[in-house]
C-alpha cells in the first residue's frame, strides 16, 4: 500500500445515515452470556474493524447482525429494517447484508460462475444473463475472471477468499461483514485479500470486519472496536486506539499481538 | 576446515535423470507377489490347489453341458453316464424364468420392450454427465409408458398418473416459498386428490386406446424382480430424501415421526413386513378396495428402502460442514432453495456409494417374495419349473443361472457406481 | 419497511403463523401431527370396518390355545399338545441358535478372508475379491435354496451307508452326512464330568491371569516373558490331566446305523446347516469388507510412526494398527450381526422353524390371527435389535471416553 492510498482510504466520505443500528443488545449460549449489552452504530460508509481475543463475541456479534445467530435481547436495525421473527423480513436482510466467512464456504459442487450467480438468480431473480454479467464484472474485479469455470477446489485459498468476496458483491448489497477472512490464508496469500477488500473501502462500501490483521485496521478503518467477555471495551479512531490505548485489556491485547 | 567450505552455490541446475535400471519381468513380479515368503509361498500352493479342484470340478460340468433337450432324462441319456449339466432347461423355459408362466406368451414383446426401453430412458440420468439433459423427459416418462406396456389397459390411466404427478408438482412450486414442509403436504394432496378424481374419467374410458390388459396375478419371473427393484428404488430415494431431512429437522414433532418410522423399519426384517403386504395391509385398507398382491408388496418394500436410504442420506447431510448451510443462508437462500441448491446435491453425491449399497441389497431382497408365493424368479424355479415332472432335479443350473443373473446385474449396478464417483471426483481436483 | 420502533407485537396477524419464526415450526408441526392423526384414524376405522365384515376381531387369546402340530428341532421340551405361545418360544430359541452359530462362523471367515483380502500374495488377494464378490451379489436366499440343496438331494442316504463295501461312509467313525442332516457324537456327562469343566473354567482365568502378570513384569521391570505358548498350556494341559485323572468322565455316544435311519448322537437337521453356512458365508463377505476398510483406513503415518520408533512389524499390527482398526470395525460389524439375525428369518424357505417359521408360518396359518401373529413377530425381532443398537451405543460410548 502506498502512501497515497492510504490517504485516499482515510478520507473517505462518512454519511451521517445510519446502516445499521444495535441497542442493547444480549445473546447467551445455553447459559454462557456471549454478547453483553452491546450498543453500535454503524454509518454508512464507514469501515469498521472489530478486534479481540478469542472468545470475546467479535465473530458472534456480526453473525447476529445477518440473523446467522439469534439475539435474546435489544434491538438490531439493519438498514431501516428491525430484525424480527418474520422469515421474510430476515431473507431480505441476509440479501441486503454480504458475509465473507473465515474458511470460505464456497459451494465446491458449483463452479465459480455459478457460485456468484446462484443467488442473484432465485433471490433477487435476475435474469440469468445479465447475473452472469454482473458476476463476471466483480470476478474481473477481485482480479480473477478467467478462473469462472472452474471449481472452488482447484483455486488456491487466497484465490477462493476473493471469490467469496466476489460472491457477496453480486447481491449488491449495502453492507459487507467479514469474519476473519484472512485467518485461514496461507501468509503469502493474506495480502492479495486485504488489497481486495482495500479496493472495496475505497469506493465507499459499509464495512464491518473481524480481523487481526491491525495494520489493515491502521490503513483502512475510521473505527476500531475492541471486545472482551462480550462486551464493547473500547473504540475510537486508530491511530487513537492504536498509540493511545485507554483500557487495560486492550494495551494487554495490543501488547500480545505487536509484541513481537 | 575453513569456514567458506561449508557454503556453497549451485550454479547449473541438474537435469532430470532416469531411475537406475530395475528388475524387470516376470519372474520378479511372481517372487514379489507369490514367494515372498515361505508362509506365503505355503499360501499361493493352497490356492492353487483351490482353484485346480474347482476348474477340474465344474469345467467338464461346464463343457459337456446339453443345450437342447426336452427333458431331464432325455438330457441324461444324451450324456450317457458322463459329467455334464442339462442346460436345456434354460433354453426350454427361458421365458418362464423371464416372465413366468401365466403371462401370455404373443405379448411377451410388450415386457421385452418396457426392458429395452429401460436402459434408454435410463440413460440420461445414469450418464447425465454426457447426455443433454433435456433426454431427462425420457427418463420421467418411462414409469407410465412401461406401466402400460406391462399391464396394459387404456393410456387414459398412465396420462392421468402423470397428470397428478405434474399437479402436485406445480402446487409444491407454488407454494415453496411460503414453507417448504407445508408445499410437500400440499403437493402430495394436490396429486392425491387428482389421481381420485381422475378415477371417475379413466373408468368410462376403460377402452380408449387399450392395450390388453394383464393381471397382476400374471406376471413372474426375473420380470418380477426387475420391477420391484427398478420401482422401488426409484420411489425411495425421493421418500427417503424427505425422511432424512425430517430427521434433522429442528422441529421435535416432525423428527420423532421420521425417527420412529425409520427405526421401526430398519429393526424389523423384510420378510415380516412382506407378511404385512401379504396378510395384514388389507385389512388397514377400505373394503373393497383394487390394491392387487404387487402393489401392496411394492408399498411395503419402498418403505422398507426408504428407511435404509433415508439413514445413508443422513450420513451425507451431516458429513456437510455447517458452512455451508451458513454460506446459503448469509446469501439470503430459503430453506428449500439452500437444499435444493446447496446441500442436496453435495449430500447426494457423499451418499451414491451408500445409496447404491442399498439398491442393490434391496434388488436381492426381491427374490423373498418367493416366499410369499408370489412367482419371481425363484418362485419359478422352485415352484413350476423343478416341480414339473421335465426337470425335477436340475438344480445346479437354474440355481446357478439365477445367481449369474443377480452377479452381473449387482456386479454392473457396483461398478457403474465407483465410475460415477470417480467423474463426479474429477469435477474438483 | 419499518421505522425504528417497536414493531407492533401485539396485534397478532395470521401470516404471521406462517412467516413467524416463532410460530411457523408449531404451525406446520400441528399440521403434520394432524395429518398423522387423520391417517390412523382411516386405517383405523377401515379396520374395523373389515374385521366386522369378516366377523373377526383382535384377540391374543390362541396363544393358550394347543398349537396341534410338530416342530422338529426343539430346544426345550415341546410336543403338538403345548399352546401357541411355547411354539412361538421355540421359534424364538431356534432362531437365536441359528443367528449365534451364524455371527460366530461369519466372524472367524470374515476376519480371515479380509486380512486376506490385503496380503502382499497376489493371487490370495484375487481369490478373496472373488469370494467377496460372488457372496456379496448373489441373493442370500439363492444361496440358502443352493447349500440346502447340496444338503438334501446330494448328500447321500442314511442306506447308503449300510453293509460292509457301503456307498458312502461315516468320517473319523463318528460323523455321518446323510440327507437327513448331520449326524454327530453326543457328549455324555458322566460322574465328575463338572471337575473336568471347572478346571477348564479355572484355566481360562489362569490364562488370562498370566497374560496380565506378563505384561505388568513388561512395565515393572521390562523383562519380556513369552505370551502365547505359556497361556495355551496353562489353558490345556490341567484340563486333559485332570480328565485322564477322573477316568475320561466325558465320553461320547456315537451316532449309527440302525434300521432306515441313524440312531444316537446329534442329529443337525440339513435345514440348519443350510441356513447357517448361507447366512455365515455371505455375512462373511460384509464383514471381510468391513475388516478390509477398518484395517486400511487406520493411517500410514501410524504405521510409520511406530517403524520410526523401532517397534517390529508384528507389535506395530497389535500395539497400534489393530486397536485403532477395531474401532472402526466393531460398529459395522454389529450392524451384520443384526442383518444376520434379521436374514435369519429366511428359514422360512427352507422349512427349519424359527419364529418365523412357527409364530409367522404355521401357527399364523392355522389360527388365521394375521394381525396379532405379524405384530408379535415385529416386537420380537424389534426387541433384538433394540437390544443390539443398545450394545452398540454402550460401544461407542466407550470408545469415545477413551478418546478424551
Amino acid at each position: 500500500m502506498t502512501a497515497e492510498t492510504k490517504q485516499a482510504a482515510k478520507t473517505l466520505e462518512v454519511s451521517d445515515k445510519v446502516a445499521v443500528e444495535i441497542v442493547n443488545m444480549n445473546k447467551w449460549f445455553g447459559t454462557f452470556h456471549v454478547l453483553r449489552d452491546i450498543d453500535l452504530t454503524v454509518y454508512q460508509g464507514e469501515r469498521i474493524v472489530i478486534a479481540g481475543p478469542s472468545g470475546s463475541g467479535k465473530s458472534t456479534l456480526i453473525r447476529c447482525i445477518n440473523a446467522l445467530e439469534e439475539h435474546q435481547k435489544g434491538k438490531i436495525i439493519v438498514d431501516g429494517t428491525e430484525l424480527s421473527n418474520d422469515v421474510k423480513n430476515i431473507d431480505r436482510i441476509r440479501s441486503e447484508v454480504g458475509m465473507v466467512f473465515q474458511h470460505f464456504n464456497l459451494f465446491p459442487h458449483l463452479t465459480i460462475l455459478e457460485n456468484c450467480t446462484l443467488a442473484p438468480i432465485w433471490v433477487r431473480k435476475t435474469p440469468k444473463r445479465e447475473a452472469e454479467d454482473t458476476a463476471m464484472h466483480f470476478l474481473t474485479k477481485v482480479k480473477i475472471p478467467e478462473q469462472a469455470d472452474k471449481y472452488p477446489g482447484q483455486l488456491s485459498g487466497g484465490q477462493q477468499q476473493r471469490v467469496a468476496i466476489a460472491r457477496s458483491l453480486c447481491m449488491k448489497p449495502r453492507i459487507m461483514l467479514f469474519d476473519e477472512p484472512t485467518s485461514a490464508l496461507d501468509p503469502e496469500m493474506i495480502s492479495e485479500v486485504l488489497d481486495t477488500m482495500i479496493e472495496l473501502a475505497e469506493e465507499g462500501m459499509t464495512m464491518c470486519c473481524v480481523t487481526h490483521e491491525m495494520g489493515f485496521a491502521r490503513k483502512v478503518a475510521n473505527r476500531v472496536i475492541f471486545m472482551d467477555e462480550g462486551q464493547i471495551v473500547e473504540q475510537n479512531e486508530p491511530e487513537e486506539f492504536f498509540n493511545n490505548p485507554k483500557s487495560e485489556r486492550t494495551k494487554l491485547f495490543l501488547s500480545q499481538i505487536l509484541g513481537h | 576446515m575453513s569456514q567458506s567450505d561449508t557454503s556453497f552455490v549451485r550454479r547449473d541446475m541438474l537435469p532430470e535423470a532416469p531411475p537406475p535400471v530395475a528388475e524387470t519381468g516376470v519372474l520378479k513380479w511372481m517372487r514379489e507377489n507369490l514367494f515372498s515368503s515361505p508362509a506365503n509361498s505355503l499360501l499361493t500352493l493352497v490356492s492353487i490347489f483351490v482353484l485346480y479342484q474347482l476348474v477340474v470340478a465344474a469345467a467338464p460340468w461346464l463343457l459337456n453341458g446339453i443345450w437342447v433337450s426336452p427333458s431331464l432324462s432325455a438330457c441324461r441319456e444324451i450324456l450317457g453316464g458322463e459329467v455334464g449339466a442339462c442346460f436345456a432347461v434354460l433354453t426350454e423355459r427361458w421365458n418362464q424364468l423371464l416372465f413366468g408362466f401365466k403371462y401370455p406368451e404373443e405379448l411377451y414383446w410388450r415386457p421385452g420392450l418396457a426392458f429395452i426401453l429401460l436402459f434408454v430412458c435410463a440413460a440420461p440420468l445414469l450418464f447425465f454427465k454426457f447426455i443433454p439433459s433435456k433426454f431427462l423427459v425420457l427418463t420421467g416418462l418411462y414409469p407410465f409408458v412401461a406401466y402400460w406396456l406391462i399391464w396394459g389397459g387404456t393410456i387414459m390411466v398412465p396420462v392421468f398418473a402423470l397428470l397428478g404427478v405434474l399437479v402436485g408438482a406445480y402446487v409444491y412450486n407454488k407454494t415453496v416459498s411460503a414453507s417448504a414442509g407445508m408445499a410437500v403436504i400440499a403437493g402430495f394432496a394436490a396429486a392425491l386428490i387428482f389421481w381420485i378424481l381422475s378415477g371417475y374419467v379413466t373408468t368410462p374410458m376403460s377402452g380408449f386406446l387399450a392395450l390388453q390388459p394383464i393381471d397382476s396375478r400374471d406376471l413372474g419371473g426375473f420380470m418380477i424382480n426387475l420391477m420391484l427393484g427398478v420401482t422401488c428404488i426409484s420411489l425411495s430415494v425421493p421418500f427417503g430424501i424427505l425422511l432424512a431431512l425430517g430427521r434433522q429437522s429442528s422441529m421435535p414433532i416432525i423428527k420423532w415421526i421420521c425417527v420412529v418410522f425409520i427405526e421401526f423399519i430398519r429393526g424389523v426384517p423384510l420378510i415380516t413386513l412382506l407378511f404385512v403386504a401379504n396378510v395384514v395391509l388389507g385389512y388397514f385398507l377400505p373394503p373393497d378396495n383394487d390394491f392387487d398382491l404387487i402393489l401392496r408388496v411394492i408399498i411395503m418394500i419402498t418403505m422398507f428402502a426408504s428407511a435404509y436410504i433415508a439413514e445413508v442420506i443422513r450420513g451425507g447431510l451431516a458429513a456437510l460442514p455447517k458452512g455451508q448451510y451458513e454460506a446459503a443462508d448469509s446469501l439470503g437462500l430459503d430453506y428449500a432453495q439452500a437444499m435444493q441448491f446447496i446441500i442436496l446435491p453435495q449430500a447426494m453425491k457423499i451418499s451414491i456409494p451408500g445409496i447404491v449399497n442399498v439398491a442393490v441389497g434391496l434388488f436381492k431382497d426381491t427374490t423373498l417374495v418367493s416366499v410369499i408365493s408370489m412367482f419371481d424368479i425363484v418362485g419359478m424355479i422352485r415352484g413350476p419349473i423343478l416341480a414339473s415332472s421335465e426337470w425335477n432335479g436340475v438344480y445346479w443350473e437354474l440355481f446357478g443361472f439365477a445367481a449369474v443373473l443377480f452377479f452381473v446385474t449387482c456386479y454392473g449396478i457396483s461398478q457403474y457406481s465407483q465410475w460415477l464417483e470417480r467423474q463426479l471426483q474429477t469435477d474438483h481436483r | 419497511m419499518t421505522t425504528a420502533t417497536d414493531p407492533p407485537r401485539e396485534s397478532f396477524r395470521f401470516s404471521q403463523l406462517i412467516y413467524d419464526t416463532r410460530y411457523r415450526s408449531y404451525t406446520f408441526q400441528f399440521i403434520a401431527l394432524m395429518l398423522l392423526i387423520t391417517l390412523f384414524a382411516y386405517l383405523g376405522s377401515n379396520l374395523v370396518q373389515n374385521l366386522a365384515e369378516q366377523g373377526q376381531d383382535i384377540s391374543f387369546s390362541f396363544l393358550t390355545e394347543p398349537a396341534g402340530y410338530d416342530i422338529n428341532q426343539r430346544p426345550i421340551p415341546y410336543d403338538s399338545q403345548s399352546p401357541h405361545l411355547r411354539a412361538a418360544f421355540v421359534g424364538v430359541l431356534n432362531t437365536l441358535i441359528v443367528a449365534f452359530l451364524g455371527c460366530l462362523t461369519a466372524t472367524i471367515l470374515g476376519t480371515i478372508a479380509g486380512i486376506l483380502r490385503i496380503s502382499p500374495n497376489w493371487l490370495v488377494r484375487k481369490l478373496m475379491a472373488g469370494y467377496v464378490e460372488a457372496f456379496r451379489n448373489v441373493p442370500v436366499l439363492i444361496w440358502i435354496l443352493i447349500i440346502f440343496t447340496i444338503m438334501t438331494a446330494v448328500m447321500p442316504a442314511p442306506s447308503a451307508f449300510r453293509g460292509e463295501d457301503s456307498a458312502s461312509s461315516m468320517l473319523f467313525g463318528a460323523f455321518a452326512f446323510t440327507n437327513r442332516g448331520v449326524y454327530i457324537p453326543a457328549p455324555i456327562w458322566g460322574p465328575g464330568s463338572s471337575v473336568v469343566g471347572l478346571t477348564f473354567l479355572a484355566s481360562i482365568f489362569g490364562a488370562i491371569y498370566y497374560r496380565r502378570y506378563a505384561t505388568r513384569l513388561l512395565y515393572d521391570t521390562g523383562k519380556l516373558l513369552p505370551m502365547v505358548w505359556p497361556a495355551l498350556v496353562i489353558l490345556l494341559v490341567p484340563t486333559i490331566l485332570i480328565y485322564f485323572i477322573l477316568g475320561r468322565p466325558i465320553t461320547f455316544d456315537y451316532p449309527a446305523l440302525a434300521g432306515f435311519n441313524f440312531q444316537g448322537g446329534i442329529q443337525i437337521r440339513g435345514s440348519l446347516i443350510a441356513l447357517w453356512l448361507a447366512l455365515a458365508v455371505y455375512t462373511g463377505a460384509f464383514i471381510a469388507e468391513n475388516v478390509r476398510a477398518g484395517i486400511q483406513a487406520v493411517d500410514r503415518g501410524q504405521t510409520e510412526a511406530a517403524a520410526s520408533l523401532g517397534l517390529r512389524p508384528r507389535r506395530i499390527m497389535n500395539l497400534v494398527v489393530l486397536p485403532q482398526a477395531l474401532r472402526i470395525i466393531i460398529p459395522p460389524l454389529i450392524s451384520q450381526y443384526l442383518n444376520l439375525t434379521k436374514n435369519s428369518s429366511l428359514a422360512i424357505a427352507v422349512g427349519y422353524m424359527d419364529v418365523t417359521g412357527t409364530l409367522g408360518g404355521i401357527t399364523l396359518n392355522q389360527t388365521g390371527r394375521a394381525i396379532e401373529c405379524v405384530l408379535l413377530l415385529m416386537l420380537f425381532y424389534l426387541m433384538i435389535s433394540l437390544a443390539i443398537s443398545a450394545v452398540m451405543n454402550v460401544y461407542n460410548k466407550s470408545i469415545e471416553l477413551k478418546e478424551r
